[in-house]
This record gives C-alpha cells, sequence and structure tokens, in this order.
C-alpha cells in the first residue's frame, strides 16, 4: 500500500489534520502516517513582510520524507509566501513528493469576519486536493468547479467543488494506479 | 492549449526564478529560466518563447533592459514583461518605451500574473489562429510550407527560393495532382511580389474566346454582352504574378497574342484601342510533352523558348514515396478538424498500404483518398479496412491475362519494375520482391539490370 505522510508545520488544529488524514486514506487510499509536529524552519520568517518562505517550507518537507513515503504533506497555519508573489493558498511539486497548504488565509478571521469551522474545513480540503493533484502531475483544470482550477482568492475557492472534475479525476485514478505498481 | 507557449523566466536570483516557474509550470505552461541576460539571449537564440519574464536589476553587465532590447531584436513577436522590486516612474517609463509589454511590481498578486499571462496567450493564439485562416483563405503558401523530406523536391524548393524574387518566366512541369500550382504560389509568396495578387487561370476549362476576354478584358460593347468595360487577368496580376495552368492546351491564336504579352509586356483589351502596359510575372505550367508538342508543331517554339526560362519539373508522387506519410499525416491533421471527424491519426498497417499503391493521380489523389477515409471510419486512427477501397484499384490489373513468357523474363521485368519503384534503393526492393539482399544483387548481375 502506498504510505502518504502529514506533518504539521508550526500548530495546526487537529481538526483540520484529522481531515486532511481522512481525505488522504479514503479520496486516494493511501495509508497515512503523521509525523511528530516540527517548527518552521528558522530562515523561512521574512521579517519585512512578516510572511513565511514557502520554498523554505518546502525544502524542509523534502528533507524529513521518509524513505518509504510516497507523498509528503505539510499543514500550517502561518501565512506563505514566494518572492515573486504576495501570498500562496499552497504549493506542491509538480509531479513531484511534498505539498503544502496553509490555512492563513483561508480563515474567515483573516478577513474580519467570524471564525467558520465547517467552512475552513472544506476549504482546506479542496486545497489538499489541488495541491495532491499537483504532485501526481496534474495542472490547472478550466473547469472552475475543479478542484484543480487555480484559485488566486477566496471567491475563487469558494466557487469550486471539493472534488474533481471527470477528466481530472480520471487522470488522478490512472496516476494513482501508476504509483501503486511502482510501489509493489 | 497552453503547452504549445513556452516562457523563459530571466532573474539572477535563483530562488525568484524558480518560484514564479513553479507556478506557471502549475498553470501548464513550459517553463525554462535563466539567470542573467546573457544567459536569456543565449537561449532565446535556440528556443522560441512567447513570454520573457526579465528582471530590471540583474548584475553581470546587463540589465534587464539591455536584455529586453536584446531579445526584442532578436524575436520581435515575443512579448516581454519587466520585473522590479523598485517602483519607480522613470524606469517603467523606459522600460515601456523599449518595448515592454507589461511591467510588474514584485512581489505581485498571483491573480495578476495568472491574468497577464492569460491575456497575452490569448492574444497570441488569436494571432496564430488569423495567419493560420489567412492562409488558407488566400492560398499564401511559401516554400516553407511544402511538405517534403524528399531530395529532389528540397532540390526544387531551393530553385524556388533563389528564382522567386527575380521577374524570369518560370514553366512547371509535371503529373496532374503534383502540386504545381503550389509551387507558383510558393514562388509568387516567398518572392517580392508576395504583396500583390496572384491570379490563377485555367486555360484548359475555357473556350477559346473566352479565355482571350478572361486573359486581356474587354471594352463595354466588345461583343454581345458585353455590358461594362472589364479588366483581365493580365491587368488584376498588374505587379503581382498571373499563373497559366495548362499552358499546352491553348490555341494557335491565343499562343500568338501571349507571345506579345511576353515580348513586349503590353496588349489590348478586347475592342479597346488603347494600350495597356502590365508588370506582371508569368509561371505557366503543363502537363503535357511541351517540346515534344513543338518537335509535332502543336506549339509555337518562339512561346516555348519565352517560357521555358526557368524550368521546374515536379516528379510524380510515385517518385517520392518516402513522403507519403508525412503528407498523409498532414492531410488526416488538416481534413479530420475539416471535416468535424475526431481521427488523430493513422496507423503503420494504413500507411504500409499508401506505400504500396501507385498513385496515379498524385498528390491530389493521396488527399482525396484520406477525405474518403476519414469521412468513413470509425475509429480515432486510420487504419488499413479504411483504405480498402484503394486494394480493389491495386488488385485491379492482377486479375488480366498475362500472354505466355519465359518465366525468367517474367523475373526480371518484375526486379525491374521493383528497383524503378525504389529508384535503385536495393534494400527496398529486396523487400517489395520478398527475397533477401544477396538474391537480388545477383540476379541485378545475372540479367545485367541497370540500376538508375
Amino acid at each position: 500500500m502506498k504510505l502518504a505522510c502529514i506533518v504539521s508545520v508550526g500548530f495546526v488544529e487537529e481538526p483540520v489534520l484529522s481531515e486532511a488524514e481522512v481525505l488522504l486514506s479514503q479520496e486516494f487510499g493511501f495509508e497515512v502516517e503523521r509525523l511528530p509536529a516540527r517548527p518552521p524552519p528558522a530562515a523561512a520568517f521574512d521579517v519585512s513582510r512578516s510572511q513565511w518562505s514557502a520554498v523554505e517550507f518546502m525544502k524542509d518537507l523534502v528533507r524529513i520524507r521518509p524513505p518509504g513515503a510516497s507523498k509528503i504533506f505539510g499543514l500550517t497555519s502561518d501565512d506563505l509566501f514566494v518572492p515573486v508573489l504576495s501570498f500562496l493558498f499552497g504549493q506542491a511539486q509538480l509531479g513531484g513528493a511534498a505539498a503544502l497548504v496553509s490555512t492563513a488565509r483561508l480563515r474567515q478571521e483573516f478577513y474580519g469576519l467570524p471564525s467558520n469551522q465547517e467552512l475552513l474545513l472544506t476549504r482546506v480540503r479542496k486545497e489538499i486536493l489541488h495541491e495532491m493533484g499537483h504532485t501526481l502531475g496534474l495542472v490547472h483544470c478550466p473547469d472552475r468547479s475543479c478542484a484543480m482550477c487555480l484559485s488566486t482568492s477566496l471567491e475563487q475557492v469558494d466557487t469550486k467543488r471539493d472534488g474533481y472534475c471527470r477528466p481530472c479525476g480520471l487522470s488522478v485514478d490512472t496516476r494513482m494506479r501508476a504509483l501503486a505498481e511502482d510501489a509493489e | 492549449m497552453k503547452s504549445r507557449w513556452q516562457i523563459l523566466i530571466v532573474d539572477d536570483e535563483e530562488v525568484m526564478a524558480e518560484s514564479l516557474a513553479a507556478w506557471l509550470r502549475e498553470d501548464g505552461y513550459s517553463v525554462d529560466t535563466a539567470s542573467s541576460g546573457r544567459a536569456a539571449v543565449a537561449r532565446s537564440r535556440e528556443t522560441d518563447y512567447a513570454i520573457y519574464f526579465v528582471d530590471l536589476k540583474m548584475p553581470g553587465g546587463m540589465d534587464g533592459i539591455e536584455t529586453m532590447m536584446e531579445i526584442r531584436r532578436l524575436r520581435p513577436d515575443a512579448s516581454v514583461i519587466i520585473i522590479t522590486a523598485y517602483a519607480t516612474v522613470d524606469t517603467a517609463i523606459a522600460a515601456m518605451k523599449e518595448g515592454a509589454q507589461e511591467y510588474i511590481v514584485k512581489p505581485c498578486n498571483p491573480e495578476e500574473i495568472s491574468l497577464l499571462v492569460d491575456r497575452i496567450i490569448k492574444v497570441k493564439n488569436l494571432q496564430l489562429e488569423n495567419q493560420m485562416l489567412r492562409k488558407r483563405l488566400t492560398g499564401q503558401y511559401e516554400y516553407r510550407d511544402i511538405i517534403t523530406k524528399d531530395a529532389k523536391m528540397q532540390a526544387i524548393l531551393e530553385l524556388v527560393r533563389d528564382v522567386a524574387s527575380l521577374r524570369s518566366t518560370v514553366l512547371i512541369r509535371g503529373a496532374s495532382g503534383t502540386g504545381k500550382e503550389l509551387i507558383a504560389r510558393a514562388i509568387h509568396y516567398s518572392g517580392d511580389r508576395a504583396s500583390a495578387p496572384f491570379v490563377a487561370v485555367s486555360c484548359a476549362s475555357l473556350a477559346e474566346s473566352l479565355l482571350e476576354s478572361e486573359l486581356f478584358g474587354y471594352e463595354k460593347g466588345a461583343f454581345t454582352g458585353a455590358a461594362a468595360q472589364t479588366k483581365g487577368k493580365f491587368e488584376l496580376a498588374d505587379g503581382g504574378t498571373i499563373f497559366l495552368d495548362e499552358i499546352g492546351d491553348i490555341s494557335p491564336k491565343l499562343q500568338a497574342d501571349l507571345l506579345r504579352v511576353l515580348q513586349e509586356r503590353r496588349f489590348y483589351r478586347l475592342g479597346g484601342t488603347a494600350e495597356i502596359q502590365v508588370d506582371a510575372r508569368v509561371i505557366a505550367a503543363t502537363n503535357k510533352d511541351l517540346a515534344g508538342e513543338v518537335r509535332e508543331g502543336r506549339f509555337r517554339d518562339d512561346l516555348y523558348y519565352r517560357l521555358n526560362v526557368i524550368e521546374i519539373s515536379v516528379p510524380p508522387l510515385s517518385q517520392r514515396r518516402g513522403d507519403i506519410p508525412h503528407l498523409a499525416r498532414h492531410f488526416v491533421a488538416r481534413l479530420s478538424s475539416e471535416i468535424g471527424k475526431n481521427v488523430d491519426g493513422i496507423g503503420e498497417d494504413a500507411l504500409k498500404i499508401l506505400l504500396d499503391y501507385d498513385w496515379p493521380g498524385n498528390i491530389r489523389e493521396l488527399e482525396n483518398a484520406v477525405e474518403r477515409a476519414i469521412v468513413t471510419t470509425r475509429n480515432r486512427v486510420l487504419c488499413a479496412d479504411d483504405f480498402g477501397f484503394l486494394n480493389s484499384l491495386l488488385r485491379g490489373p492482377a486479375n488480366v491475362a498475362l500472354p505466355p513468357v519465359p518465366l525468367q523474363d517474367l523475373e526480371k521485368m518484375a526486379i525491374e519494375a521493383a528497383l524503378g519503384r525504389t529508384q535503385g534503393n536495393i534494400k527496398e526492393a529486396a523487400a517489395a520482391l520478398g527475397i533477401d539482399r544477396s538474391t537480388l544483387y545477383e540476379k541485378v548481375k545475372k540479367y545485367n539490370i541497370e540500376r538508375r
């Protein structure tokens, strides 16, 4: 069976972690192992931007991936950036092993609204599906309701479903099968 | 379709370039990075990137603006987006003045970059589509558009390029369906007359008097039904090229008229009194043996020599069999979208049938066969069965009863035919005959057969 690891980088609330765990095992059929939570990499914080470098997070994830794990999924509450962009909901190695989702901008509180746990978990599911899709080699989908559609704003995240469109779903299945064969 | 377009990111900070590249790759683009202006210019020589993201401040002697200017010189169609960390009005103005399409300040909103790239690609797709449609609409084919890997055809295309900008008359010879008009268009559209009209006249399809008025035009009242003054094809082709197809079929009178136009570059409209001067390059084509027609007195020798300044002889498809797969694939791609059927390609078994067939109707026949196969097929990839109708044509002659001849003569004939078809290629001929190479060598020696 294919193994995927989940790791919390900095503090992440339990419901988010268990949501990720359920999704990876049920949607993709991974055997999921939770690694011990770890602090964000020291070099990741950018004082002038008050944000965290996703690049440093990703490097850390790639380094700590256990040899038997085909994917490693990082979750964080820290607000992520890459140098050229003002923020990120998440990041993944296209066709690679590591992916990362930040809950910072998926929370209602970030926008001065009252907290809504159910909504947060739905958004987390969509972003995990999206980044996992990238690690399986999928690129953005033009279907606005598909989890693989590019979303650069919260409205766009909320527009899509927490599921793939038919063609993306078929690609995910095919690539997961290939992954299973590799594992054997 | 996104993957067709390639993007180059030029930034001395690797993490910057790589993070933007990763972001764009997730969007489905093919992205490369370069760490300096010089590296970017070197890469742009090799690859035709559609979009360049160039960092304004880079060390090493070549800053963003210089890099952009060099790229724009090499690749005028490319779009350059300047990235900077320090927004100043001066640099923005300087960048736009030198031809930057956009100017972004990092860190930028992810949405901004996505929209920007989408917008540029949309315009590029439209430009490409427009070019293709225009080409289809006007038949503006250049020598590059002719599909061939055949050495003889390559030599012809070289000649096409060489003579494109001359004024000399060209005579194109070749069996029907070999693409004589395509060659004529290629000459016209590859030369300095490309922006002027290309006027094609099929001399065989019109009666003598009609052809005369068609070529030279007429004045009002020149004949019954001549209701208004009308320009002829020669006048319409002024500054451009007139293509006279099937020139071997014109009457002696028209031969004389044509000779006069070729010699003096002037003529009268039918019923006209004013001399009209034209500058039209003449390209003529024929599937007849014009020299033979001259010998037999059916074609004027002086006109023949006027026309035959540059002679291009287009080989029949059976002499350039190597091109059959390329042409077939090209027709499948073009016709399946035209016909609106989902056919992606052509299978090896089908190609074998096409390679074995003799194509008396040449490329036109091949195009028609592919069209027929696409229309009738139920497969995504054309297979041998889809070309079954060619088989019945192939088998036709085999049923003809042969007169009794010595077996040796038959063998010799079969070997000569095979060598003829493969232009002397022993390996291919042996494969076609179903014997091995050494056997074929022996038999060639035994029967004293000449290998071209």
